[in-house]
């Protein structure tokens, strides 16, 4: 008897997650999904067909005849949301490029650092995240602008003779990316680094292996799985990006992120918007597979 | 089978004939080598020489400081006082990755993402010799320690003691001029320790090699080392073979940190040649092994457990003849250990080997015994 209801424990404990995963995440998914194959209307919700429950099985197979992929269409032959795909998967790739090399050496020298300090130089890290992430891409238009503090440097230590127009620009951009996304690179390359036996790098040592090489050798490969994991926690919540481009860049090209927002808020065209999210996640579930499969495989080699 | 295999192969240990000590060439010398941690030291002006071909163990209580003396060996300490001579030369000034000298780690720091066979060519990339000599070397290695098969398999895809393998087979590969061992079997299931052991000493007959071991445990050091040292608080206490460590302790501490030992404190009533007449708690004995004792002296008489006879009847002989109670018994299957109270209040050991099948027992709880013991079998302790 006991066993049964301990069985029964265990079950609710699984059972719980997801049922919050399918009332939170499924569910609003496929209501996207079947916004994005719906067509606008001057309507409340601004879309048709809607499902008429009270209309039975012939108002099902209305409903369903009245779906169409039409926005899909769309998305493939109007250029523009294709270029904004494009720019996001770029700006995503160079953003991360750059979080890796900024995030790298952080993260190793944080573990460098002596034992007892290392965890206040961590809460250092991730301290900016006190503070609300708007505000602080708004403090950057305040460091970016003509009179801005960025400019005022340049001119009084005479690098720059006038000021230079950093805001609307992509360097704004690939600056935000970078700020905002930098804890998320230097945390899981830290947890690995953090880990790494110090004898091995001795065994590399002692087999006749200096310093620098082991680097190469012990220390990098034994990061690997951190930097995947830094790298996918950057470049997928990039791709969807909408603050940072819409504050810091420029309007002549957008990123999808912010073609979704017009799309929702400007033109109310519900089911364009939800057409391009539900391509986007469709894109972006190829890395997050990518990233389970790796934790997993971490798990296993770890055991 | 394993055991027996090595066991045919074993060469004679040192202290029967011919034992390595102070045959071979000099090979690593320390001259008064001092190292401290914030303030304390660890290795404290300390000297030690080794010679060609040995199988020195360091032997000590853990924060003895061994572990601090094979890491400075490896380059991986430096000294702050003293030299390190390798080959007549001083090392002090050369990386680890340069010393000729490779160290068997005690968490074994096989390489995580590499597979065996990759683990053991580590070191041979290195040194860039050809792709078919390295090959050819690591294929020996995993045949001397009998890992053919598994070059493929990564570490955590292996097996203890197959990991322990992995890490020698990594050291010897490299042809060092020592091998470094820290505590290399204490990570094994006693099992598989003991096998280990008479393969390591083995491999070292046969390859010739210069072995340095690191060990907490003092039957790791006798039955793999031809000389050990003993190391208490940053100081060697005692350099010599196995049988001598055992039964020629020079101090206390040696005779009590190796092995089981009974002391009996007394005072030196007369020595000369013949040894020396203690007074002690349990009466006049007498031991030939005196050292330089004098008469007024306070000593200590070691006396093994094994070297104790134990008896219902009374010893016909007077001399080291001791009356007393069983207190208590150790059955160890192979061995008896009786806790006898003398008369005097006094508690020691004995030990006999089982012989027959023990079922009922000759000498049993509370029954009066004899202990005695010959005039040679104990040893006269000074310090």
């Amino acid at each position: 008897m006991s066993t049964q209801s301990g069985t029964w424990r265990a079950r609710l404990v699984v059972i719980l997650p997801y049922a919050w995963l399918l009332a939170f995440f499924l569910v609003p998914f496929l209501i996207v999904l079947k916004i994005s194959l719906s067509q606008t209307a001057l309507a409340q919700p601004p879309y048709e067909p809607l499902f008429d429950l009270g209309a039975g099985w012939q108002g099902l197979k209305d409903f369903i005849a009245g779906l169409s992929f039409e926005n899909y269409q769309r998305l493939v032959t109007d250029s523009l949301y294709l270029d904004s795909y494009l720019r996001s998967l770029t700006v995503a790739a160079l953003s991360t490029l750059m979080l890796l090399l900024a995030g790298f050496p952080i993260a190793y020298a944080l573990t460098r650092m002596p034992r007892r300090i290392q965890p206040m130089l961590v809460i250092m890290v991730i301290l900016p995240f006190w503070t609300s992430f708007l505000i602080r891409v708004y403090a950057w238009i305040n460091i970016l602008q003509r009179d801005g503090l960025l400019n005022q440097t340049l001119l009084a230590l005479g690098i720059a003779d006038e000021p230079v127009a950093w805001l609307a620009s992509d360097t704004a951009i690939y600056i935000g990316m970078v700020y905002s996304y930098l804890p998320f690179m230097v945390l899981p390359i830290y947890a690995t680094l953090e880990k790494l036996d110090e004898s091995l790098l001795e065994a590399a040592a002692d087999l006749g292996c200096p310093p620098w090489k082991a680097f190469w050798l012990v220390t990098i490969p034994l990061a690997l799985p951190g930097v995947a994991a830094g790298v996918l926690l950057c470049f997928i919540p990039i791709v969807g990006e909408f603050v940072i481009p819409d504050l810091l860049g420029g309007s002549d090209q957008l990123m999808i992120g912010q073609v979704m927002w017009t799309e929702f808020f400007s033109n109310l065209d519900w089911p364009a918007a939800s057409a391009v999210a539900v391509v986007l996640l469709c894109l972006l579930i190829v890395p997050i597979v990518i990233y389970q499969q790796m934790q997993l495989r971490t798990l296993e080699g770890s055991r | 089978m394993r055991t027996a295999e090595a066991n045919s192969g074993r060469r004679p240990k040192a202290g029967g004939s011919g034992g390595a000590s102070g045959s071979g060439r000099l090979l690593v010398r320390f001259e008064a080598v001092t190292k401290r941690f914030s303030g304390s030291a660890a290795v404290e002006r300390l000297s030690l020489d080794i010679h060609e071909g040995e199988f020195f163990a360091l032997l000590g209580p853990s924060g003895c400081g061994k572990t601090t003396l094979l890491r400075m060996l490896a380059g991986f300490e430096t000294p702050d006082e003293g030299r390190i001579l390798l080959d007549g030369k001083d090392i002090s000034g050369v990386p680890p990755y340069r010393r000729p000298v490779n160290m068997m780690f005690q968490s074994y720091a096989l390489f995580p993402h590499l597979n065996v066979e990759h683990n053991i060519a580590f070191g041979l990339k290195q040194e860039s010799l050809p792709k078919a000599e390295i090959a050819a070397r690591v294929k020996e290695a995993l045949a001397l320690v009998r890992l053919e098969g598994l070059q493929h398999r990564k570490p955590h895809q292996l097996s203890g003691g197959q990991r322990q393998r992995v890490a020698l087979a990594r050291c010897l590969v490299k042809r060092p001029r020592v091998l470094l061992l820290d505590e290399p079997l204490a990570a094994l299931d006693r099992r598989l320790r003991e096998d280990t052991r008479f393969e390591l000493v083995d491999l070292q007959a046969k390859l010739g090699l210069t072995f340095i071991i690191v060990t907490h445990d003092q039957e790791e050091a006798m039955s793999l080392a031809d000389r050990i040292g003993v190391m208490d608080h940053g100081r060697l206490v005692q350099v010599a073979t196995p049988p001598e460590i055992y039964e020629q302790p020079n101090s206390r501490w040696v005779a009590q940190f190796v092995g089981d030992v009974n002391m009996i404190e007394g005072k030196v009533v007369s020595a000369g040649a013949d040894g020396a007449l203690i007074d002690s708690a349990v009466g006049r004995l007498r031991v030939k092994q005196a050292g330089d004792a004098k008469a007024g002296d306070m000593v200590a008489i070691a006396l093994r457990p094994e070297k104790l006879r134990i008896s219902c009847e009374q010893p016909a002989s007077e001399e080291n003849r001791i009356a007393g109670q069983v207190w208590d018994i150790g059955y160890l299957g192979d061995m008896s250990v009786y806790q006898v109270k003398t008369d005097a209040g006094v508690t020691i050991k004995a030990s006999t080997a089982n012989m027959t099948r023990l079922i009922e027992r000759p000498i049993t709880w509370d029954d009066r015994v004899w202990l005695s013991f010959d005039a040679d079998a104990g040893v006269v302790l000074t310090r």
